[in-house]
């Protein structure tokens, strides 16, 4: 892990963006029928309980967690050794004719929601698929764009973000890092 | 993310730490076979190649569908009709095999070895899928991965292997395995096919079933080859039915929640009796189910290359 350079979001900042994202999930969608969050491994998956619990806060209406796996799909498997773990892909409901709202911390490539609408798509027939980010950092190698944002963050590539949350990380922040040898 | 194996030949040289792995792979594994959309991109553009020297349904079609599972292309051969009966020796066979394109070779073979000497022969990635009667690899995997399924915990577990342990491949891959994850094992047969030495290993040798499921949470029941007794290695089948067959009276006397498992095709009213096979407490289905899984885990693993060399470029 390389030389922190920036604090970009604290505990109040993530608090305050996901608060307005859970808004804007619920008025895009007229409401939260049908409506279901996918939060994809790692940390998109306590995003997206933080989001359902807002949202069931506001419209006091329980929304279903998923948890998506997207290692059986990354475009990259062939140039890794040994091979990432995979672990399990948890959908509650099915995603048939369902909204989904992807979630996931980082949108940098595009490669990962890639990944993880093909793995959504072979799941089954949603009405729609949203994307919902905490930080969007640019950089994208794909034609993909978020439908919610909770940060736009202009990085340059030798950056990493790196989005730590209370579940996984025992601390809820947002910091830019400096890779350590390049690329 | 420790698995880097380039071959899979056997148990008795993985560490627990990598059988492990390969079980918390399988399940995810099992969840995408038991979905609507049961294949995966994963090894798209991959080559698969069965290559069995000894007749086998079952294993060879699980890795098949374990290998289109996972978005690999198959192609099977059977010795009887590939170039081997013109005399091709195996050396050369395997060779066209690799040069055909194949990343992953899965061979069963009569002699014991072969999967290794195939392993220093070509590049691509080998499993053994039975070696004489040296090991049987991932029948062990999916009769660990269907003990941990419906157990939780391996460890502290009492199996008993039951049958012709001499020359079963599959007991010995699964006494590496169970001991490796710290359960209890009593392998339990006529003398005349008790390998001696056997208790070495680390297992309790016995030739009283009945005594043996006393305190079993498992037992394995292995096939009986009906050649062996034309050997004379045991006087009869009846006799042996008597001894060493699974049947419902034996179980009487058994644990309730004993589960019985049998690696299959079965000689049923031989080791097993119609009536146990289908028992509630047999997972005979069980273990086919799984065997997909954890051959799709096993295959996934080993895509991965060995120690950073890049496999397939």
């Amino acid at each position: 892990m390389g030389k922190i350079k920036a604090l970009v979001m604290d505990e109040e900042n993530i608090r305050r963006a996901l608060y307005r994202l859970s808004h804007e999930i619920t008025e895009r969608n007229k409401g939260v029928e049908n409506l279901i969050l996918v939060g994809i491994r790692t940390r998109g998956v306590p995003l997206a309980r933080r989001l359902a619990d807002l949202i069931q806060q506001q419209e006091g209406v329980e929304i279903p967690v998923g948890v998506l796996d997207i290692t059986f799909y990354r475009d990259d498997l062939s140039l890794l050794s040994p091979q990432p773990v995979v672990h399990r892909t948890e959908i509650p409901v099915r995603v048939n004719e369902k909204k989904v709202v992807l979630v996931d911390d980082v949108l940098y490539t595009g490669r990962t929601v890639r990944a993880a609408l093909d793995a959504l798509m072979d799941l089954g027939r949603p009405e729609a698929i949203q994307l919902a980010v905490l930080i969007d950092r640019g950089h994208r190698e794909l034609p993909i764009r978020a439908d919610f944002i909770g940060k736009n963050v202009p990085t340059s590539r030798r950056e990493v973000v790196h989005v730590k949350l209370n579940e996984v990380d025992n601390e809820d922040n947002v910091v830019i890092e400096e890779q350590e040898n390049g690329a | 993310m420790s698995f880097s194996r380039k071959h899979l030949l056997g148990l008795e040289n993985l560490e627990a730490k990598e059988i492990i792995e390969i079980l918390n792979t399988a399940v995810p594994c099992k969840d995408i076979i038991k979905r609507e959309i049961k294949k995966l991109p994963t090894l798209r553009g991959r080559s698969v190649v069965t290559l069995f020297f000894e007749p086998s349904t079952r294993t060879r079609i699980s890795f098949e569908l374990a290998a289109k599972r996972l978005g690999a292309d198959t192609v099977s051969i059977a010795v009887n009709t590939s170039s081997v009966q013109k005399g091709e020796n195996f050396v050369d066979t395997v060779k066209t095999i690799e040069a055909l394109g194949a990343d992953f070779i899965v061979l069963r073979h009569s002699v014991a070895g072969s999967p290794q000497l195939l392993a220093e022969t070509v590049n691509c990635r080998v499993i053994n899928a039975g070696d004489g009667a040296h090991e049987h690899p991932t029948q062990a995997l999916l009769d660990l991965f269907t003990l941990r399924e419906r157990c939780g915990e391996i460890a502290g577990l009492n199996v008993v292997i039951v049958g012709d342990i001499m020359h079963s491949r599959v007991a010995k891959s699964n006494i590496y395995g169970l001991l490796k994850l710290g359960a209890k094992v009593t392998v339990v047969g006529p003398p005349t096919l008790l390998p001696p030495g056997i208790e070495e290993l680390g297992v309790r040798v016995m030739t009283n079933l009945d005594a043996a499921l006393e305190e079993a949470n498992v037992v394995n029941v292995l096939r009986i080859q009906k050649e062996r007794q034309q050997k004379g290695l045991f006087p009869s089948l009846r006799e042996y039915t008597r001894l060493y067959g699974l049947t419902k009276e034996r179980l009487a006397g058994a644990p309730q929640d004993l589960i019985i498992m049998h690696p299959g095709p079965a000689n049923l009213g031989v080791e097993i009796s119609e009536e146990v096979a289908t028992d509630p407490r047999s997972v005979i289905s069980t273990q086919v189910t799984n065997g997909v899984a954890v051959r799709m885990a096993l295959l996934y693993l080993m895509s991965g290359g060995e120690n950073g060399d890049d496999l397939f470029n």
